[in-house]
C-alpha cells in the first residue's frame, strides 16, 4: 500500500490498548495511517510527538512496527454502485463484490447551514399507529427507539424500512450480532429491496473502536444520494450506545477526564454532529432529505443515564416499545413516545382531526391506566373507570398492536369509532366542530 | 502584531509559539493552506493555548498563526434587525453553499445600504459614550447612534452630519476631546462580547410586567421586563414551544433568539415562521424585529461558547437606545458543556461532574447582564434574560442547574408527570417561582396596571391548587369514598384552574396568545366558579359536573375573545353554575 514517497516510520514510543504514539513530522491532524497495516487515526500531536488511535486495537502491534501516514482523513468512495451493497467499518465491501468506482470524500464533512435547510413537512408513513398517528415521523427528522435489550428493536425498524417510502436506505450496524445482521439481510433480499439499500456494518466479532467510523460512513453515502440525487434517504443507526461505548473506551485510554456515568465530556457534541446530519433540503438545493431512526438501548429502562439523555435533547423526540399485557402484543408506548416534528404534518400532511383525536385517545387510555391503578389497589370503579378499561383495550388492539397496517385516515376512522362506542362527545374533551363532523351514532 | 507556528494539536486545543506579546482572550488566525481559522488564546503557560472555532483536520505542527490584538468583538450598527448570525457573528445567508466550510468569515452589516439619519444632538454639545447623536430608522425602530462605548471621558461634538442618507461607515459626527484631539464617529462601532455596556445612570429593580401572553407565566408567576428567568426542564417537556411561544407574543422591542447547541430544525422553524408571522402588537412581521444568533448542536463547540455572549452584547447595546430586549438562550446548558469540553481539553481539575469549577461564577456574571436601566439622558431600556436549561437526566441537582438557581429571579420548572398527561405547558404551578411578586414596586405596579385585588386573587388561585394537590393524594391513599364529597369538590376547583387557566394550547391560533385583558377576565372567571358552593350527593356527580363546566371554558379558550362563539359558551357556563348551586 504504500507509496514510494511515503516515508516509512518504524520506532513506537508507546503502545495503550488502543492508541500507539511515535515521533514523525509533517503529520496532519485527523490524518489516516497504516500500523503494521493496521488502519490508523492521528488524535494527538504534541511537537513531533504523533499519537495513533488504531481501530482494530493493539494486540500484536510490535515497538518496531511499520507506520505510513496516508496524507488523507477517512474517506468513503461514492457512485450510484453503493445501492445494494454491504461494507465494513471502512467502506470495504464484505459481500464478496467489487470494489466501489466513484468520488473519494471525507467522512465527517462540513455542517449544512441552518438557513440553507427547509422545515422538515413530508409525512413519512409507516403504517404503524404507535407512529403515523399519535407520532408521525417527517423527513430530515431524527428519532431514536430507546429499548431494552430484549424487546424485538430490529424487528420493527426493518419493518419500519420496508413499508416506509424511501429512495435508498442506509443501515448503519454497530456492534450487531450476526444473527441480527442476517436477519436485517434476509428480510431485505426477500422483500426485494436490496437494490435501494447500502449498509454498513460492524459485527460483534469486529473490534469496537471501529464502530465509530460506523455512522459517518452511512451519513457520508446518505449525504451523496440526498445532495447529489435529491433522494428521499432513510438512515438507520443501531446501537447508538455501542457506538457512545467505544467512545468511552477511546477517551479513557487517552486520560481524558471523565463527565457522568464514565462518558467522554463532549457526549454531547459527539452525538449531536450524527444526528444533526438529518436534513430536509429545499427545493433549490434538489429536495433532498436525510431521515435518521436509531436504537439506543437502556440498561433497565434507566432514560436518565447519560447515553439516553443526551441523545433525547438531540434527538427530535423518541419512541419506546412496549408489551401490552392486555392483548399480548408489542405496542409504540402512547406516553412516553414523542415525535417533536409531528405538528409539522399531523392534521396539515393528514386530516384537520388528527391532533385532537391524537391527544384525546391518549388522554383517555391514560385514564384507563388510572382506573387499572385504582382497581390493583382494592378500589371500586366507577362506571367511567369501567367504559375507559373497555377503551384502552379496544385501543390496544384495533389501532397500536404493531402488526396493524392501515393508514392514517382510517386511524382516525376507528378512533371515533371506539370514541362513540364508550363515550358520550362531552367526555372526549374534543373542538365542537370536530365532533359535528366525525362524531358516529353507531 | 505578534506571530507565532502551531506546536502541537489535540482536537480544536492548539498550541502555539509565539515570538511576541499575547494577552488572555486575543483573537488570532491559523493559516491552513488558502483557509484561515479563527480562534481565541485561552491559556498561556510559556507556550500559548488557543481554542479553534473550527475544524481542526489537517492542522500541522508548523503551520503559521498571525494575532490579531484584540479579543473577540461584535459589529454593533444598523441592519442587525432581521439577521441570522453564527455565534462569531458571520451572517449565515451570505455564506455560499449548502455546508459551511470552515474559515470562511464574512462582514455581518450592510456596507453599501443608505440609512436616513437624523440628528438629535447638535454642535457643541459635550456627550458621553452611549450619548444619542442621532438615529435612523430601522425596521421602525429608531435605531440610535451612539458616541462609541469604548470612549471614554467628555467629547465636544464639532460638527455633526445633516439630516440626509449615509451608509454605515460615512462619518457622521467629529468629536473633540478634553486634549484638543478630534475623533470621527461613523454609524458603526465594535465592542468586546465578553465585557458588559455599561455606559447607563442607574439599574433599578424590574417592577414593569413583561406581557408574554402565556397565562402560567403572566398570571402565576409573572416576568419582569429587565428580569431574568430560566426554564429548566428534562427533554420532551416543552422547554422550547414555550420559549417560542413567549418569543412571538412578548411584549418587547427587540426579540433576541440565541440558540446554542440547540436542534437545527428548531432553528429552522423559527427562520420559516417569524417572517410569516405578525407581532401581536405592531402588527408587522416578526422578523423585523428579531435577531437569530444560531450555533446549533453540530457547528462547532467553541463558537457556542461565543454566542452567548454575542447575543447579550447585541442586545446591550439596542438597550443602550431605550429600546426593550428580550433575549432567549436555549440552552445555557450547552454552552456549560462547551465550557466542560475546554476545560476537559486544558486537563484543568474538574468540579461536579467533570465541569469547571467556576461554573456558577460564569453563569452568575452573565445573568447579571440583564436589567432595567435609567440611561443618562433619562430614557429607560431593559434586557429580559430567559434562558433555558437541560439538566442530565431531568435531575435538578446538577451543576447548571443549581448555578442559575443561584441567580435567575424566576423559575419555570417542566415537570415530565405534567408532560406525560399532556398538560401543557408543562410548568409546575407550585415549584415554580416569581420572586418579582414579592416586589413590593412590582405590586404597586400591577395594581395601577390590572387593579389592586390581582395580587390577592392569584394567591388565593395558588393556594387552592396547593390544596388541590394535597387532597389528590389523600384520595389516591384513602380512595375516592374514603374521603367526603366536598373533599371532591375543592379538587375539581384545582382542575378547572389547572385546564382552563394553566394550561393552554400553543398550537390553537387563538389560544396560543392570551393578552393581559383576556387573562383578567378569565382569571375573575374561574375565581368565581371556585368560590361559589355546590350541592352534590356524591363523588361521581361531582367530576362529571366539572368536566362539563371544564369543557365549556376550553370552548371558551379556543374562541375569539367575546365573540358570539364566546358568548354563547359563556351564557352555556353560567345555566351549567346555577344549576347545581347550593342555596345559601
Amino acid at each position: 500500500m504504500a507509496k514510494a514517497f511515503q516515508k516509512i516510520y518504524t520506532q513506537i514510543t508507546s503502545i495503550t490498548k488502543a492508541t500507539c504514539s511515535l515521533k514523525a513530522d509533517g503529520v496532519g491532524n485527523d490524518e489516516l495511517a497504516t500500523v503494521n497495516g493496521k488502519l490508523a487515526q492521528v488524535v494527538k500531536i504534541i511537537g513531533n510527538n504523533v499519537t495513533l488511535q488504531v481501530y482494530e486495537g493493539t494486540e500484536g502491534i510490535p515497538t518496531n512496527a511499520e507506520v505510513v501516514f496516508l496524507g488523507k482523513a477517512p474517506s468513503l468512495k461514492v457512485s450510484d454502485q453503493l445501492a445494494g451493497r454491504f461494507f465494513n467499518a471502512y467502506g470495504n465491501p464484505i459481500d464478496g463484490g467489487p470494489e466501489i468506482e466513484g468520488k473519494e470524500v471525507e467522512i465527517g464533512g462540513p455542517s449544512v447551514n441552518p438557513v440553507r435547510r427547509k422545515q422538515p413537512s413530508e409525512l413519512i408513513a409507516t403504517g404503524i399507529a404507535g407512529i403515523d398517528l399519535n407520532n408521525t415521523l417527517v423527513s430530515g427528522q431524527k428519532i431514536p427507539f430507546f429499548a431494552d435489550p430484549d424487546q424485538p428493536y430490529n424487528q420493527v425498524m426493518a419493518n419500519v424500512a420496508l413499508r416506509a417510502e424511501a429512495d435508498k436506505i442506509i443501515l448503519g450496524a454497530m456492534g450487531m450480532t450476526n444473527d441480527d445482521y442476517l436477519y436485517f439481510k434476509n428480510v431485505f433480499q426477500n422483500a426485494g429491496v436490496l437494490d435501494r439499500i447500502v449498509s454498513f456494518v460492524n459485527t460483534t466479532e469486529n473490534p469496537p473502536v471501529e464502530r465509530l467510523l460506523i455512522p459517518d460512513m452511512a451519513l457520508t453515502a446518505a449525504e451523496y444520494f440526498a445532495v447529489e440525487k435529491h433522494e428521499k434517504v432513510l438512515v438507520l443507526l443501531t446501537d447508538m450506545t455501542l457506538y457512545a461505548d467505544a467512545l468511552a473506551i477511546v477517551s479513557n485510554r487517552m486520560d481524558q477526564i471523565p463527565s457522568k456515568d464514565s462518558m467522554p465530556g463532549s457526549l454531547y457534541s459527539d452525538l449531536a454532529k450524527i444526528y444533526e446530519k438529518a436534513v430536509q433540503f429545499p427545493e433549490e438545493a434538489g429536495g433532498g432529505s436525510i431521515t435518521i431512526i436509531a436504537v439506543t438501548t437502556l440498561s433497565g429502562g434507566d432514560i436518565t443515564h447519560a447515553i439516553p439523555d443526551n441523545t433525547g435533547y438531540i434527538t427530535e423526540g423518541q419512541l419506546y416499545l412496549r408489551r401490552d399485557s392486555d392483548i399480548g402484543k408489542v405496542i409504540v408506548d402512547p406516553f412516553r413516545s414523542l415525535s417533536r416534528l409531528k405538528q409539522l404534518v399531523a392534521g396539515k400532511k393528514t386530516r384537520e382531526d388528527h391532533p385532537q383525536v391524537m391527544n384525546a385517545a391518549v388522554r383517555l387510555y391514560a385514564d384507563a391506566a388510572n382506573a387499572k391503578t385504582k382497581l390493583e389497589n382494592g378500589f371500586d370503579l366507577t362506571d367511567y373507570d369501567n367504559r375507559c378499561l373497555a377503551f384502552a383495550k379496544d385501543y390496544s388492539e384495533k389501532i397500536l398492536a404493531i402488526d396493524v397496517n392501515i393508514n392514517t385516515t382510517q386511524m382516525l376512522d376507528i378512533a371515533w369509532q371506539l370514541f362513540a362506542k364508550h363515550f358520550k362527545p362531552e367526555e372526549v374533551n374534543i373542538k365542537q366542530a370536530l365532533v359535528d363532523t366525525y362524531w358516529h351514532n353507531n | 502584531m505578534t506571530t507565532g507556528k502551531v506546536k502541537g494539536v489535540i482536537s480544536n486545543l492548539v498550541m502555539v509559539g509565539v515570538d511576541g506579546p499575547v494577552s488572555q482572550n486575543e483573537i488570532c488566525y491559523i493559516t491552513l493552506g488558502e483557509k484561515r481559522l479563527m480562534a481565541e488564546v485561552i491559556k498561556i503557560v510559556g507556550d500559548v493555548y488557543v481554542q479553534v472555532f473550527e475544524s481542526t483536520r489537517g492542522l500541522k505542527v508548523g503551520n503559521t498563526v498571525e494575532f490579531t490584538g484584540h479579543m473577540l468583538e461584535v459589529t454593533l450598527g444598523p441592519g442587525l434587525l432581521s439577521r441570522n448570525y453564527d455565534g462569531l457573528q458571520n451572517d449565515l445567508d451570505k455564506l455560499h453553499g449548502v455546508f459551511l466550510q470552515r474559515g470562511e468569515y464574512n462582514y455581518p452589516l450592510d456596507e453599501e445600504r443608505l440609512w436616513h439619519f437624523k440628528p438629535l444632538a447638535k454642535t457643541g454639545d459635550k456627550v458621553e459614550a452611549a450619548a444619542w447623536l442621532g438615529e435612523v430608522d430601522e425596521n421602525h425602530q429608531p435605531h440610535k447612534i451612539m458616541v462609541p462605548f469604548v470612549m471614554d471621558g467628555v467629547y465636544t461634538i464639532k460638527s455633526l452630519a445633516k439630516e440626509g442618507d449615509y451608509k454605515i461607515h460615512d462619518t457622521i459626527a467629529v468629536l473633540t476631546d478634553a486634549d484638543g484631539q478630534d475623533h470621527d464617529v461613523t454609524m458603526v462601532q465594535k465592542w468586546p462580547v465578553k465585557k458588559a455596556i455599561t455606559a447607563y445612570k442607574e439599574k433599578p429593580r424590574p417592577f414593569k410586567l413583561l406581557e408574554t401572553g402565556v397565562r402560567t407565566i403572566d398570571t402565576a408567576n409573572p416576568l419582569c421586563e429587565g428580569g431574568t428567568g430560566f426554564i429548566p426542564g428534562p427533554f420532551g417537556t416543552g422547554k422550547t414551544v414555550l420559549q417560542h411561544a413567549i418569543s412571538k407574543q412578548a411584549e418587547a422591542d427587540i426579540v433576541i433568539i440565541a440558540a446554542c447547541g440547540e436542534r437545527a430544525n428548531e432553528v429552522v422553524e423559527t427562520f420559516t415562521e417569524f417572517p410569516e408571522l405578525e407581532d401581536p402588537h405592531t402588527g408587522r412581521k416578526l422578523m423585523e424585529r428579531t435577531i437569530i444568533i444560531a450555533n446549533t448542536s453540530n457547528m462547532p463547540v467553541a463558537s457556542r461558547e461565543a454566542s452567548v455572549y454575542t447575543s447579550m452584547t447585541i442586545a446591550e447595546y439596542y438597550r443602550s437606545m431605550g429600546l426593550r430586549v428580550l433575549l432567549m438562550a436555549d440552552s445555557t446548558s450547552r454552552w456549560a458543556q462547551a465550557l466542560r469540553e475546554m476545560s476537559n481539553r486544558l486537563e484543568e481539575l474538574p468540579g461536579q461532574d467533570a465541569f469547571p469549577m467556576d461554573l456558577s461564577a460564569i453563569i452568575g456574571a452573565f445573568y447579571a447582564r440583564a436589567g432595567y436601566v435609567y440611561l443618562n439622558n433619562g430614557a429607560t431600556g431593559s434586557v429580559t434574560f430567559l434562558g433555558t436549561v437541560s439538566p442530565a437526566g431531568g435531575n435538578l441537582k446538577e451543576p447548571v442547574t443549581e448555578g442559575t438557581k443561584k441567580v435567575a429571579r424566576c423559575f419555570y420548572a417542566l415537570e415530565q408527570a405534567r408532560a406525560d398527561r399532556k398538560r401543557y405547558p408543562a410548568v409546575n404551578p407550585i415549584d415554580s417561582y416569581s420572586k418579582y411578586i414579592e416586589y413590593p414596586e412590582f405590586e404597586q405596579y400591577i395594581a395601577k396596571r390590572i387593579n389592586p385585588e390581582w395580587t390577592a386573587k392569584v394567591n388565593d388561585m395558588k393556594t387552592l391548587l396547593q390544596r388541590g394537590k394535597e387532597i389528590q393524594e389523600q384520595i389516591n391513599i384513602l380512595g375516592d369514598d374514603g374521603v367526603p364529597v366536598d373533599y371532591h369538590v375543592t379538587f375539581w376547583k384545582s382542575e378547572v384552574i389547572d385546564f382552563v387557566i394553566l394550561q393552554q394550547d400553543a398550537f390553537d391560533k387563538i389560544d396560543a396568545v392570551c393578552p393581559l385583558e383576556r387573562q383578567q377576565y378569565m382569571l375573575d372567571l374561574v375565581m368565581d366558579i371556585c368560590r361559589r358552593n355546590y350541592d352534590f350527593d356524591q363523588f361521581v356527580d361531582v367530576s362529571e359536573y366539572f368536566k362539563r363546566v371544564i369543557n365549556v371554558c376550553k370552548q371558551m379558550n379556543y374562541s375569539e375573545f367575546q365573540s358570539a362563539d364566546f358568548d354563547k359558551y359563556k351564557a352555556l357556563l353560567d345555566e351549567l353554575l346555577t344549576k347545581n348551586q347550593k342555596a345559601s
